[in-house]
C-alpha cells in the first residue's frame, strides 16, 4: 500500500474537490489511503455521500482554520 | 536570457507575444531571445468546436496560420519536443534538435481519452477534435428521434461544456422540428448538475423548463453498445439511442513518457506557475495538476501573469506578481442565449440569467479570438 495520498482541492470552486478525488481515485490502488483538502464547508457532507454510493471507504472528516480533512479508502 | 515556449495553443501564444511586446527593446539588443517549438502549424479555435458539432460554424473559421498570429521577431518552429533534458536546460524536438533555455515554459494543453472507459470510442459521438466534432454533426443531421443521453468524463476540458451541448442540443432539436421526439438525458459526476453550485443553482431549473431529464452522481464505468447502455460506478444503467459523451482528458503523452506528471498533467505551483521543484521552468493552461478549470480563460490569465513575471525575470531578475485562479466562463444557454461564470481561487461565481446580448458578445468573441491570441485583448 502507498503513502497516504494528499488531494489538494483548496480554493478549486471549478472543477471542486469531488472532482479532484474523482480523478485521484482512478490513478490509485485498492487500499490506497486519500485525504482530501477542501476550503469548501459542503465537501464535508458531499464526499462522503458519494463514497457510500460508490463503495469506497470514508474514514473521517476534520475541520482546521477553515480547511476540511476528509480521509477515505479505495476499496474498489 | 534564452525564453523557450513549448507549445502553439492559446496559453502559448498569448504569452510569446505578450513577452515580446513587453521585451522590444532587450529582443533588439540580443539581451532576451524567445522561441516556441509547436506540433502543428496551424491554431485551432477550440472552443469553436462546440458550434461545428451543431452545425453553426464551418471548419476553416476554426484555423489561422500560427506564424501570422506571432509577434516579430518570435523563433516560431513547427518541431515538437520528444524529450525534456531539465538538468541541462535543454529540450530535444522530433527533428532531433536540441534547444537550450534560461527559462522554459510549457504550454502543451490537453487531449481527449474517450479509451480509457470501455466501449466509448465505438459508441459515443464527441466535439474535441475537428473530426469528431464532423462526425457529431452529420450524426445529428440524421437523427430522427429517441433517447440522447449526455455523459461526463472527469477530468475533462470546458466545464460548461457539458450544459452547453445540453442546451444547444436542445434548440437544435427544437429548430428541426423533432424536440417532441427527443428525450434528452443529462448526466453529470458530482451530486447536482455542475460543480460550480451557484451555476447548477440555475442550471437545473432551466432543464426542468426545457424537459431534459438529470442524474447526477454519475460517473462512467463502460459502455455496452450492443445493449445501448451506459453502467455508472454508482450502479446505475441507463439506456440511450444516442449517446453524447464529454470524454476523459489527459496531458500530452509526451509529457508522461519523460516522467513529468501523472497522466501528463505537470505538478504546479497554483500561484507563481513554476513547476514543482523547478524555478527555471513554468506551465501555463490546461497541462498544470491546478486544481481549477481547464479553459482558454485559465490559459489566458496564466500567460498574462508568466508573460509580466518572465519579463519582469528578465528586466530585473525577479518575478512580481502571482495567480490569483482567475477564470471566465461563457456558458451557452441555447443558440441564442448566454450567460457567463467568472470566479478565482477566494470567489465563486454569481451567474445571472442568460440574455441574448450575452449570447452575441459570445458570437463577437469566437471573432475577437484571433485579437485575444495575439495578446490585444
Amino acid at each position: 500500500m502507498a503513502d497516504k495520498k494528499i488531494v489538494d482541492g483548496r480554493g478549486s470552486f471549478c472543477p471542486g474537490p469531488l472532482m479532484e478525488l474523482i480523478v485521484a481515485l482512478k490513478a490509485s490502488q485498492i487500499g490506497d489511503e486519500l485525504e482530501v483538502l477542501s476550503t469548501d464547508k459542503g465537501s464535508a457532507s458531499d464526499i462522503p455521500e458519494w463514497l457510500n454510493k460508490v463503495g469506497h471507504e470514508y474514514i473521517s472528516t476534520t475541520e482546521s482554520e477553515g480547511v476540511w480533512h476528509i480521509n477515505l479508502r479505495k476499496s474498489k | 536570457m534564452k525564453i523557450l515556449i513549448v507549445g502553439g495553443g492559446m496559453g502559448g501564444t498569448i504569452l510569446a507575444n505578450n513577452l515580446a511586446r513587453r521585451l522590444t527593446n532587450e529582443m533588439k539588443s540580443g539581451k532576451a531571445r524567445i522561441t516556441m517549438l509547436s506540433a502543428s502549424d496551424k491554431h485551432m479555435y477550440q472552443p469553436g468546436l462546440l458550434y461545428l458539432a451543431v452545425g453553426r460554424i464551418t471548419p476553416d473559421e476554426l484555423y489561422r496560420d500560427q506564424a501570422s498570429l506571432l509577434e516579430p521577431g518570435i523563433n516560431f518552429h513547427v518541431d515538437p519536443v520528444e524529450e525534456f533534458m531539465m538538468d541541462n536546460n535543454q529540450v530535444k524536438t522530433k527533428s532531433g534538435k536540441i534547444f537550450d533555455y534560461d527559462i522554459m515554459v510549457i504550454a502543451t494543453g490537453s487531449r481527449m481519452f474517450p479509451e480509457g472507459i470501455p466501449g466509448m470510442v465505438e459508441a459515443a459521438e464527441t466535439f474535441y477534435t475537428e473530426e469528431s466534432a464532423l462526425k457529431m454533426f452529420k450524426r445529428l443531421h440524421s437523427f430522427e428521434g429517441g433517447k440522447v443521453l449526455i455523459t461526463v468524463g472527469v477530468p475533462h476540458k470546458c466545464p460548461m461544456a457539458p450544459l452547453e451541448i445540453t442546451f444547444m442540443l436542445h434548440d437544435y432539436f427544437k429548430d428541426r422540428g423533432i424536440l417532441d421526439k427527443v428525450q434528452l438525458h443529462y448526466t453529470y459526476p458530482i451530486g447536482r448538475v455542475h460543480s460550480l453550485e451557484n451555476v447548477a443553482k440555475w442550471a437545473a431549473p432551466e432543464m426542468d423548463k426545457l424537459g431534459i431529464k438529470y442524474d447526477t452522481f454519475f460517473n462512467i464505468k463502460e459502455v455496452d453498445g450492443a445493449n445501448k447502455v451506459v453502467r455508472s460506478e454508482e450502479g446505475v444503467e441507463l439506456g440511450y439511442d444516442l449517446l453524447i459523451n464529454i470524454p476523459v482528458h489527459k496531458g500530452m503523452e509526451v509529457l508522461e513518457k519523460n516522467g513529468m506528471g501523472a497522466n501528463g498533467w505537470i505538478p504546479t505551483n497554483r500561484t507563481k506557475l513554476n513547476m514543482e521543484g523547478r524555478t527555471n521552468v513554468f506551465v501555463c493552461g490546461d497541462t498544470t495538476n491546478i486544481p481549477i478549470s481547464k479553459a482558454g480563460s485559465t490559459a489566458h490569465f496564466e500567460a498574462d501573469t508568466l508573460g509580466e513575471n518572465i519579463a519582469a525575470m528578465v528586466k530585473m531578475g525577479t518575478p512580481v506578481r502571482e495567480y490569483d485562479g482567475k477564470v471566465f466562463c461563457f456558458i451557452e444557454a441555447g443558440k441564442d442565449r448566454a450567460t457567463y461564470a467568472m470566479f478565482d481561487y477566494k470567489n465563486p461565481p454569481d451567474p445571472k440569467a442568460p440574455t441574448k446580448a450575452v449570447h452575441w458578445f459570445k458570437m463577437a468573441y469566437n471573432k475577437l479570438y484571433w485579437v485575444s491570441a495575439r495578446g490585444l485583448l
